[in-house]
C-alpha cells in the first residue's frame, strides 16, 4: 500500500464526516415529521454566508463564525417551521415537495441578490494551516469540521435517545395526536426539531466555509451530497447518517484516485441502487 | 378590496400596459437575444455579461465621441435603422444545455429577435445554435471555444473568439520558448472537467502536442461542480509532471487552488486554460495562493483614452469589477454583431447574415487585441489571437507572452503561496 493510499484513505474520512455533518439535519427533519427538505443544501449555503459576514464584520474564524451560524440558522428553522412547514405538513406530499423547494430558491436567489453571483472565500489558513505528520497532510479546517461532525452527530444521538426532550420528540415523530394526550405539545415539539436541525446545518455551513468556496449556488452542489448520505444511511437515522457520511466519502476519493474522478460517481450511485435494493431502509433505518 | 376595486386596477393596468406599447411602436427598437448563465455555477460569468451588454448598449445607443472612431460610438443608436435602439433580452441558461435550447427558441419565436447572441458555456452554445440555424436567426458567439462549434456546416453561426486549436498552438510555442529558456517542460499533464469545454479543449490540446511529438504524460478528468479534489491533486503529486494544464470553470478551479495548498503541491508550471482563472472573483477568492499561474487571454488594456481603456473604466463604474478577458471578448462580439446589423441597415436575417459575411474589422476598431474581425466560410473568425498572461503579485494578470507585447518576463518556477 503506497503512502499515497493512506492520504487518499485519511482526506476521504474527513470528506465524509463532513458529508455526514451537513446531513444529519435532514435526516432529523425526516426522522421527526416525515418531511423531505428540498431547502437543505440552502440552509448550508445560508450557515456559510453567516461566517463570512461575520468573519468581514468582526475579524476572527470560526469560533466566532460557527456559534453565530448555528444561532442564526436555528432562528431560521424556528421562523420556516412556523411560517411554511407547520402548514405544507398536512397537505399532500406535493405540497411538501413544492413549499421546500420554493424555499430553496427563495434563499438562494436572496443571497444572489444580495451578495451578488461572485464566488466569495475565506483567508486560507484561517484555522491554522496544515499539520503535517510523517508527510501526511491534514488541514486544519478540515480536521475541525471532521472533529465538529463526530460530536454533533453524537450530541444528536444522545438528546434523541437518552433525554426527555429527545423522548418527547420522538413520541410527536410517532404519533402526533396520541402525544398530545400526553400533554405534549407537538408543534413546540416540531420548532425545536427544526431548531436543531437548522441550527446544525447552519454549524456546517460555517465549518465548511472554511475550506470550500461561497457561491449562491453552493446549496445545489452540497445538497445532492446529502440526499444520497441520508438515503444511504437509513432516512431519519442521525448515526446512520455519520456511517454512510463516512463510507461515501473513503468511496469517492478512493475510487477518484484509483479509477479516475468521473468514474467516483458512478461507483458510490452503484452502491447507493444496490442498498435501496437489498436494504431499501438504509444502513441503520428503521424498516 | 371589493370587485369594482379590482375591476378598476385591472383597466388602469391594462390602459398602461396600451400605452407603453403604443410608445415602443414609435421608437425603431432592434431586439438582439442573449443567452446567459444567469443564475446555476457559473452565475458570476452571467452578472458580469450583463453589465458588460449595459455597458455595450450604453456605447451604442447614446452618443459617444470620447471614443473616437470606435465602430458604432460616434452618434445615438444605429445609423444605418435611422437611429433605432439595440435593446438586450437576457434569457437564463440555468447552466443546462436543454434550458439554453428552450430559451433559444422562446427568444426566436415569442420575442422575436433580430439575432441571439450566447452562450457561454460550449455545451449550451451547441445546442440553442442549433435552434436559430433551424429558424434561419443569426446567432453570434463570443467566447465558447469547443473547436466542433463551427465545425457542423452552419450557415447562420459566427464565432468571432480565439477557439482551442488556436490557443491549443499558443502553448505548444510558449511551452518551447520557456523551454528554451531552461524550464522543464517535458512531460504536460491536462486536468479539465467533463463538460463540453472540458472534454474537447482537452482534445485539441492533447492533439496539438502529440503531433509535436509530445504526446499528453496524464489526463485528469473530473466532474464539474466537483464537491472534492483531493484524489486528482494527489494523482497529479504522484505522477509528478512538468506543466499541469488546468481547463476548468471558477468553482472548481478555486476548489483546486484550495486543495493544491493544503496538499502542499506545486507543478513547475501551471498554466490555465481562461475560463475559471480569468473570472474576477478567482483571483479574489485564491490569487494569493495561486500566485505564478499562467492563463490565456486577448484582452490587454490600451494606454489611458484609448477606446479600450475608457470601456474598461466605464466596464468598472457600471460593475466594481475590473474587465477580465471573458467580458471582454464578450463585449467584442456583441460590438461585431451590432456593427454587422448596422450594415445591413434592416432586422432581416438574411440581410443581418450576409452583412456579417461581409465583415471586415481592423486592429484600430476593435477593444480587444485580436488582428481582426474576418470570418471563414464556417463561420470561424480567422484573424483572433491571444497572448499569454501571468498572475505574478497574485491580484494582476500582466502580458507575458509573446515577447513583442509582453509587460514583463514570465517567472518560473510556479510560487503558488
Amino acid at each position: 500500500m503506497s503512502f499515497v493510499l493512506v492520504q487518499v484513505i485519511v482526506g476521504g474520512l474527513l470528506l465524509g464526516a463532513v458529508y455526514a455533518l451537513f446531513s444529519s439535519g435532514l435526516t432529523l427533519v425526516w426522522g421527526m415529521m416525515n418531511i423531505v427538505n428540498f431547502a437543505h443544501g440552502d440552509l448550508v449555503m445560508l450557515g456559510m454566508y453567516v461566517a463570512y459576514v461575520v468573519y468581514t464584520l468582526m475579524g476572527g474564524g470560526p469560533i466566532l463564525g460557527a456559534p453565530l451560524a448555528t444561532l442564526v440558522l436555528a432562528t431560521v428553522g424556528v421562523v420556516v417551521y412556523f411560517a411554511l412547514i407547520r402548514d405544507i405538513m398536512k397537505g399532500p406530499m406535493l405540497a411538501q415537495i413544492l413549499g421546500t423547494f420554493g424555499l430553496a430558491l427563495l434563499l438562494r436567489y436572496s443571497v444572489f441578490w444580495w451578495f451578488g453571483a461572485n464566488f466569495l472565500s475565506m483567508p486560507p489558513n484561517i484555522v491554522g494551516g496544515t499539520y503535517a505528520f510523517a508527510g501526511l497532510r491534514v488541514e486544519a479546517s478540515r480536521l475541525l469540521a471532521g472533529v465538529v461532525a463526530l460530536l454533533v452527530t453524537f450530541g444528536l444521538h444522545l438528546l434523541l435517545t437518552r433525554t426527555s426532550l429527545g423522548s418527547k420528540m420522538l413520541a410527536v415523530a410517532e404519533d402526533a395526536t396520541a402525544a398530545q394526550l400526553m400533554g405534549i405539545r407537538p408543534d413546540t415539539m416540531q420548532a425545536i426539531a427544526w431548531a436543531i436541525a437548522a441550527g446544525a446545518t447552519g454549524l456546517a455551513g460555517a465549518l465548511i466555509a472554511n475550506f470550500f468556496y461561497i457561491v449562491p449556488t453552493v446549496g445545489e452542489t452540497l445538497g445532492i451530497v446529502a440526499f444520497v448520505t441520508v438515503s444511504l444511511g437509513g432516512f431519519g437515522s442521525v448515526p446512520g447518517a455519520l456511517v454512510a457520511g463516512l463510507l461515501i466519502g473513503v468511496i469517492e476519493s478512493l475510487s477518484g484516485y484509483l479509477i479516475g474522478a468521473v468514474y467516483k460517481d458512478i461507483v458510490v450511485y452503484l452502491l447507493f441502487l444496490f442498498f435501496l435494493w437489498f436494504r431499501p431502509q438504509g444502513l441503520m433505518g428503521k424498516s | 378590496m371589493n370587485l369594482k376595486h379590482v375591476t378598476g386596477l385591472l383597466c388602469a393596468a391594462a390602459m398602461s400596459l396600451a400605452f407603453a406599447s403604443g410608445a415602443q411602436a414609435q421608437d425603431k427598437v432592434v431586439k438582439i437575444g442573449v443567452i446567459m448563465p444567469m443564475s446555476g455555477g457559473t452565475a458570476s460569468i452571467g452578472a458580469h455579461a450583463k453589465a458588460a451588454l449595459d455597458v455595450a448598449t450604453d456605447i451604442i445607443n447614446n452618443a459617444h465621441p470620447e471614443l473616437g472612431s470606435f465602430p458604432l460610438a460616434k452618434n445615438a443608436g444605429l445609423a444605418g435603422l435611422g437611429g433605432a435602439k439595440v435593446e438586450v433580452v437576457i434569457a437564463d441558461n440555468q447552466g443546462n444545455p436543454a434550458t439554453g435550447q428552450n430559451q433559444a427558441l422562446r427568444l426566436i419565436t415569442e420575442e422575436k429577435v433580430a439575432a441571439v447572441f450566447g452562450a457561454y458555456q460550449s455545451g449550451i452554445t451547441l445546442t440553442s445554435s442549433a435552434i436559430a440555424e433551424k429558424y434561419g436567426v443569426p446567432y453570434l458567439n463570443s467566447e465558447s471555444v469547443a473547436a466542433n462549434l463551427t465545425e457542423r456546416g452552419f450557415k447562420w453561426f459566427f464565432r468571432t473568439t480565439p477557439i482551442a486549436t488556436d490557443f491549443a498552438k499558443i502553448y505548444v510555442d510558449f511551452l518551447a520558448d520557456i523551454k528554451a529558456q531552461g524550464a522543464r517542460t517535458d512531460s504536460v499533464a491536462l486536468v479539465h472537467d467533463n463538460t463540453e469545454y472540458g472534454t474537447s479543449v482537452a482534445n485539441t490540446i492533447a492533439g496539438a502536442f502529440k503531433e509535436k511529438g509530445q504526446p499528453i504524460a496524464l489526463d485528469v478528468a473530473y466532474p464539474v461542480n466537483a464537491t472534492d479534489v483531493q484524489g486528482q491533486v494527489l494523482q497529479l503529486k504522484d505522477k509528478k509532471p512538468d506543466v499541469v494544464i488546468m481547463i476548468s470553470y471558477t468553482s472548481d478551479a478555486i476548489l483546486f487552488a484550495k486543495t493544491m495548498q493544503s496538499l502542499d503541491y506545486k507543478p513547475a508550471v501551471l498554466l490555465a486554460d481562461d475560463a475559471g482563472y480569468s473570472d474576477p472573483s478567482f483571483t479574489k477568492a485564491v490569487g494569493k495562493i495561486s500566485q505564478g499561474v499562467f492563463n490565456r487571454s486577448s484582452w490587454v488594456v490600451g494606454p489611458s483614452g484609448s477606446p479600450s481603456a475608457i470601456i474598461a473604466g466605464m466596464y468598472k463604474k457600471k460593475s466594481g469589477e475590473d474587465m477580465d478577458d471573458t467580458v471582454a471578448r464578450q463585449m467584442q462580439g456583441f460590438f461585431v454583431l451590432a456593427e454587422a446589423i448596422d450594415r445591413a441597415g434592416s432586422t432581416d436575417p438574411a440581410k443581418i447574415q450576409a452583412a456579417l459575411k461581409a465583415t471586415d474589422l481592423k486592429p484600430d476598431q476593435l477593444m480587444i487585441g485580436y488582428k481582426g474581425v474576418k470570418f471563414d466560410d464556417k463561420g470561424q473568425n480567422i484573424l483572433a489571437s491571444g497572448a499569454i498572461i501571468q498572475l505574478q503579485d497574485g491580484e494582476n494578470y500582466v502580458a507575458v507572452w509573446p515577447k513583442a507585447n509582453a509587460e514583463k518576463a514570465p517567472v518560473l518556477p510556479y510560487r503558488g503561496w
